[in-house]
C-alpha cells in the first residue's frame, strides 16, 4: 500500500474525449481571517453525453460550491479556484463573465436547492423563462413565449397556457421546481447542474421531480450532474457517483458498484444513515461527529477523525486509486472483508 | 387589481374621517380648554367670545358642533379667523398649498433621479472607489441642515458670486400660471435644497437593498441563466429593491406636502402649507392651525393609499391580499 498508482491513470469510459464535461484536480480555497479554507480539494469528474453524475456528500462537503466555481458563480475576491474544467472540449475556468454568459443557461442549465427563492417574485413564470430563451436564441417574443408554455406543459404543469402569466407565489414548491427546471432546460442545454433538486420538496414531490428529470435526460438529450446528500436520489438517478467528504473525492465509480459494494468507511455511513421503510431500529443510524470545519482539516485522511477503523496510517493522505470504481482509503481489501463479516454477524 | 384600489381608497376614506374626528377632539374637547378664547386669540373680548360660541355651536352637543365644523370648513368653507379678522382660512389653505406643491414635486423629482442614479451606481461599483465615495456624498447630504444648506446657497448666489448668478431671482414665488419659466426660476434653489437630504437618504437606502437584493437566490438564479450583471442590477434587482423606495417616498412626500417643508420654505419665503403653519402657530390662530393639521394629515392618508396601490403594481405577492 506504499506506493498507490497515479490517480485517474487507469480509468475508463467517461474520461474519453466525447466528453461532455471533464473536471481535472478542481481546487477552491477562500482566504478568511482564520487562515486558507480548501472548500473543494482536488475534485476529478468526467460527465459522459446524456450521462447521469452524482456527488453527494454531508452539507458542507464542498459540492454546491465546486459547481458554482465552475461555472463562475463564486464571486468572492478572496477565493481562487485552480484546477482544469473543460466543457465540450473548452477550457471554460477563468473564462470572463462575458465569455460564460452564453454557457450558463444556453448550454448549461442550473437547477437549484430552494425552489421558493430560486425565481424572482416580481416577474411571472412566462417572463422569466422569455427572458432567458431570448438571451440565448434568436426567436421573437412571441415565439419565446409559445415554447414556454410548450415547456411548462412538457414539465407537467397543468394549464400552461394560462399559467404562464402566474407568479412564482402562485405555485407550490413542487410546481416551482418544475417551473425552475422548464427554464433549465429552456435551451436545451447541453448539461443539466442539479444542486440538490429535491432536498426542498416532501417526499412524494421528489419522486416526481426525479422522474421528470430522467424523462427530460431521454428527451432532450442533456447530461445531468446531480448534487445531492441523499443516496437514494442516487440510486434513483445516477450512473456514475463521486462521494465527497471535506471537499475531497473520497469514492468514485458506477452507481451500482458504489451503492453495492462500497469501499470507503464513509459511504458505508452514508448508505448507513439512509432509514429503509419496514425497517424497524430504535435510532437512526449516524455517523458519529460532525463534518469538521474546514479550517482543521487534517493533512491525512480528512475522515480519519470520525472513522471507526481509523488505522496509524491514515495521518497520510490516501490518493483515489483504483480502476473504474475509485477510493481514496487505506483499508486493504482483506480489512474490508473482515469488517464486512463482522457487520453481518452482528446484525 | 380593481378591487383592490377600491377597497384602499375606501380605507382611506375611513381614516381621513377618524382623523378630522381627533383633530376636532384635540381641539374642542379638551377637558380645562375654553374653546371660544382659544379660537377668538388673546384678549378677546366677551362680545367676540359670544359671537364664536354661537358660530360654532360652542353650547351644543358634541356630535353636532363636530357637524358644524365640517360644515364650515368643507361645505361652506366660511370659516374665519379671528386673529386676522375676517381672513377666510379656506382660501388661506388653498392658496399655500400649490407653492408647497410645487416645492416638493419639483425637488422629489430631483431627488429620486439623484437617489436612484447614485444607489445603482454605488451598489454596481461595491468594492471600489465610487461606492464608498457616494456613500460618503450621501450621508453628508443627509447631515446638511435644510436652514444652513438654504442659507448658504442663498447667500453665495446672491452676494458672494452674484456676477456668475445674476440670471437667478431673489426668494419669493411667483406662480406656474403667471410665468412658468419664472415658476421655475423662483424654485430652482428651494428645490435643489431640498432634496439635497432625501437623495443622500434614498441613494443609502437604494444602494442597501440593492446589495441585498445582489445577495439573493433569485440573482443566483438570473447569473446561471446567463444573463449581463447590468442588466441582472436594472431588471430584477432593480425591481424588487424599488419596492421599499416607493413605501418611503409615500411617506416623505405626504409629510412634505403636508407641511414638512417648513424650513424650506422659511428660508427661502416661499408662502407655502409649512409657512402658513407656522405663522398661525406664532398667532394662535386656531381655526387656520386646525385646517392645516387636517390638511395635512389627509395628504399622508392620501399619500399613503397610492403607495399602496404603487405597492401592489410593482409586488404581485401583494395583490392577492384578502
Amino acid at each position: 500500500m506504499s506506493s498507490n498508482p497515479t490517480p485517474q491513470s487507469d480509468r475508463r469510459g467517461a474520461g474519453d474525449d466525447d466528453a461532455v464535461l471533464k473536471v481535472r484536480d478542481l481546487s477552491v480555497s477562500f482566504a478568511t481571517r482564520q487562515g486558507l479554507v480548501r472548500a473543494v480539494d482536488g475534485l476529478n469528474l468526467d460527465v459522459a453525453p446524456k450521462e447521469v453524475v452524482g456527488i453527494v456528500g454531508e452539507s458542507g462537503s464542498g459540492k454546491s460550491v465546486a459547481m458554482y466555481s465552475m461555472l463562475g458563480l463564486v464571486r468572492d475576491a478572496n477565493a481562487s479556484i485552480t484546477g482544469s474544467v473543460v466543457f465540450e472540449g473548452r477550457e471554460i475556468l477563468g473564462l470572463s463573465d462575458k465569455e460564460m454568459q452564453p454557457l450558463r443557461g444556453g448550454q448549461i442549465g442550473m437547477i437549484f436547492q430552494d425552489p421558493m427563492t430560486a425565481l424572482t417574485p416580481v416577474f411571472s413564470v412566462g417572463w422569466q423563462i422569455v427572458e432567458q430563451i431570448r438571451q440565448h436564441t434568436e426567436l421573437t417574443k412571441t415565439q419565446a413565449k409559445e415554447r414556454a408554455v410548450e415547456l411548462l406543459a412538457e414539465v407537467g404543469i397543468p394549464d400552461a397556457r394560462r399559467r404562464v402569466d402566474s407568479f412564482p407565489h402562485e405555485f407550490s414548491g413542487g410546481m416551482r421546481q418544475r417551473v425552475v427546471i422548464a427554464m433549465a432546460l429552456s435551451c436545451n442545454p447541453k448539461l443539466l447542474i442539479a444542486d440538490e433538486p429535491t432536498t426542498a420538496l416532501d417526499v412524494t414531490t421528489q419522486a416526481q421531480i426525479l422522474e421528470l428529470m430522467g424523462r427530460l435526460r431521454d428527451t432532450h438529450g442533456s447530461s445531468i450532474v446531480i448534487i445531492t446528500h441523499d443516496m437514494g436520489v442516487i440510486a434513483e438517478m445516477a450512473d456514475r457517483v463521486t462521494v465527497m467528504y471535506a471537499g475531497r473525492p473520497v469514492e468514485s465509480g458506477p452507481e451500482i458498484d458504489v451503492v453495492r459494494s462500497p469501499r470507503h468507511p464513509y459511504t458505508w455511513g452514508l448508505l448507513g444513515a439512509v432509514p429503509r421503510l419496514g425497517e424497524r431500529s430504535e435510532r437512526l443510524a449516524t455517523i458519529p461527529g460532525n463534518v469538521m470545519s474546514p479550517l482543521d482539516v487534517p493533512e491525512g485522511c480528512a475522515f480519519a477523525p470520525r472513522c471507526e477503523y481509523a488505522m496509524p496510517e491514515c495521518v497520510r493522505r490516501p490518493a483515489m486509486t483504483g480502476g473504474d470504481h475509485q477510493h481514496a482509503c487505506w483499508l486493504s481489501d482483506e480489512q474490508r472483508v473482515a469488517i464486512g463479516d463482522r457487520t453481518k454477524e452482528a446484525s | 387589481m380593481f378591487t383592490f384600489v377600491v377597497r384602499r381608497l375606501v380605507s382611506a376614506i375611513l381614516v381621513m374621517f377618524s382623523i378630522s374626528v381627533m383633530v376636532f377632539l384635540i381641539f374642542f374637547a379638551t377637558p380645562g380648554v375654553n374653546p371660544a378664547a382659544r379660537i377668538a386669540g388673546r384678549s378677546a373680548s366677551p362680545q367676540v367670545l359670544a359671537q364664536v360660541s354661537a358660530e360654532f355651536g360652542l353650547n351644543r352637543p358634541l356630535p353636532i358642533r363636530y357637524g358644524l365644523m365640517m360644515w364650515h370648513l368643507f361645505i361652506k368653507q366660511d370659516l374665519t379667523s379671528y386673529v386676522n379678522i375676517g381672513v377666510r382660512v379656506i382660501p388661506q389653505i388653498t392658496g399655500a398649498a400649490p407653492v408647497t406643491l410645487s416645492l416638493v414635486l419639483g425637488a422629489a423629482v430631483i431627488w429620486l433621479i439623484v437617489g436612484v442614479a447614485g444607489g445603482l451606481v454605488a451598489a454596481a461599483n461595491r468594492g471600489k472607489w465610487v461606492d464608498p465615495l457616494i456613500m460618503f456624498g450621501g450621508i453628508a447630504a443627509v447631515s446638511i441642515p435644510v436652514f444652513w444648506l438654504g442659507q448658504v446657497v442663498g447667500l453665495l448666489t446672491q452676494t458672494k458670486f452674484h456676477s456668475v448668478f445674476q440670471w437667478l431671482p431673489g426668494s419669493g414665488y411667483v406662480s406656474f400660471t403667471q410665468s412658468p419659466g419664472q415658476w421655475a426660476l423662483h424654485l430652482l434653489l428651494p428645490w435643489f435644497t431640498l432634496a439635497t437630504l432625501y437623495a443622500g437618504v434614498y441613494a443609502r437606502v437604494l444602494r442597501a437593498e440593492l446589495v441585498n437584493a445582489m445577495n439573493e437566490d433569485y440573482v443566483r438564479t438570473a447569473r446561471a441563466k446567463g444573463l449581463s450583471e447590468r442588466r441582472i442590477l436594472m431588471r430584477h434587482a432593480l425591481r424588487c429593491s424599488l419596492i421599499s423606495v416607493v413605501s418611503l417616498f409615500g411617506l416623505d412626500f405626504g409629510s412634505l406636502v403636508g407641511g414638512a417643508a417648513l424650513l424650506t420654505e422659511v428660508v427661502f419665503g416661499l408662502p407655502g402649507i409649512g409657512m402658513l403653519t407656522y405663522t398661525s402657530l406664532q398667532n394662535l390662530d386656531l381655526p387656520v392651525i386646525m385646517a392645516a393639521v387636517m390638511y395635512g394629515a389627509f395628504f399622508i392618508v392620501l399619500a399613503s393609499a397610492v403607495v399602496d396601490v404603487l405597492y401592489a403594481v410593482l409586488d404581485p405577492r401583494v395583490r392577492v391580499v384578502k
